[in-house]
């Protein structure tokens, strides 16, 4: 086997866009998931450029790690970044047979397509490209004559889809709009909590970011004045012990006083 | 090099998927390995386009990528909804139609 410039590109951007199929399935987390696929995405536009198919790596670019790979992302932010997988099996032995389906799969289509295909020879695409004058009139040629059709049916499609994602998340509003007024009573009803600004977090000379709680006059904590995404993080939390104590001591020598 | 090295990969890529299918259970990450079967699919037949000098392969890809992107719209939009009514993007949680 010789070593080419494309046999290079192949090993490395087939590792890497194998690396990040596995990092894909393997991650807990949804957004480390993401993050892999637009890996995988962009290492595929580069092997389909080694493919003389430059039309096609650039539209995967544009539309898988463009459109495709953001829409996902805000769909992630929407449902919850935090929702990571249960490690519960619901089936007994799912993964397992999972995983071992997965090999046989590999195997048989390498085994089946492989072997049907070695040797059958690589005409390359120059002459194609050549006949229309570059691979972009080359397709379009094609997509414009033969594919007409389809072409036609893929617009109808297109906007099908687009209207069916309006429709399936437009929600109908069954209770009436709460109005300002409304909030405004409903803030200062007994037993709606302090009617005021929440207090802000902490601000000292040695921590004043948000994740410092405010200390009350009392020397206790504002657990309130930190947000709520942060608080329910465990170790996130910065509290100055010196400053609470420091608080506590003047507290108790006015109550001396 | 021999242009069969792609389908391999794209085999291996298409199992990987295959396998994240049916092992994994938030809804968006089982979206995300349709959609690595789907670009295997692509790279397939961008190296039959290839071997055989022809650029039918290249178009048929481009019309996948078409249908895969109408397809995630979708499917996203029925995951926000089910996430809506169920608070959860697990595929187990969605079992009205059990038995």
């Amino acid at each position: 086997m010789t070593i080419d410039g494309e046999l290079v590109v192949f090993i490395i951007c087939g590792g890497l866009t194998v690396i990040g199929a596995l990092g894909m399935v393997l991650s807990r987390k949804a957004v480390h998931s993401a993050l892999f696929i637009a890996m995988v995405m962009i290492n595929l536009a580069i092997l389909y450029v080694a493919n003389s198919a430059p039309f096609l790596g650039m539209v995967q670019i544009i539309v898988y790690t463009g459109a495709v790979m953001m829409l996902f992302l805000f769909v992630l932010m929407v449902v919850g970044v935090d929702s990571s997988d249960s490690l519960i099996e619901t089936i007994r032995g799912q993964r397992l047979f999972g995983i071992l389906f997965g090999v046989a799969l590999a195997v048989l289509l390498a085994g089946g397509i492989g072997t049907a295909l070695t040797d059958k020879g690589d005409v390359g695409l120059d002459a194609a490209n050549e006949e229309f004058g570059g691979n972009v009139e080359g397709i379009a040629n094609l997509i414009f004559s033969d594919y007409l059709f389809a072409f036609q049916a893929t617009a109808a499609l297109l906007i099908t889809a687009g209207l069916g994602a309006v429709i399936l998340t437009h929600r109908e509003a069954w209770k009436p709009k709460v109005t300002q007024k409304e909030l405004s009573v409903a803030r200062f009803m007994v037993g709606a909590g302090h009617p005021g600004n929440k207090p802000n977090p902490g601000v000292y000379a040695r921590h004043n970011a948000v994740n410092t709680p405010a200390i009350l006059p009392d020397g206790s904590l504002a657990l309130d004045s930190v947000p709520e995404p942060v608080r329910s993080r465990d170790d996130s939390l910065i509290i100055d012990h010196r400053v609470v104590s420091t608080v506590v001591e003047l507290v108790e020598g006015e109550d001396q006083n | 090099m021999d242009p069969v090295y792609y389908i391999y990969l794209a085999t291996v890529l298409f199992s990987i998927g295959a396998v994240g299918v049916l092992v994994r259970r938030n809804a968006i990450i089982v979206f995300m390995s349709v959609e690595l079967m789907l670009n295997a699919a692509n790279l397939v037949f961008v190296a039959f386009a290839r071997m055989n000098g022809n650029l039918d392969g290249q178009t048929v890809a481009f019309f996948v990528m078409v249908v895969a992107a109408a397809e995630v719209v979708v499917g996203l939009a029925i995951i926000v909804q089910v996430f809506r009514t169920r608070q959860s993007a697990s595929i187990d949680e969605p079992n009205l139609l059990k038995y």
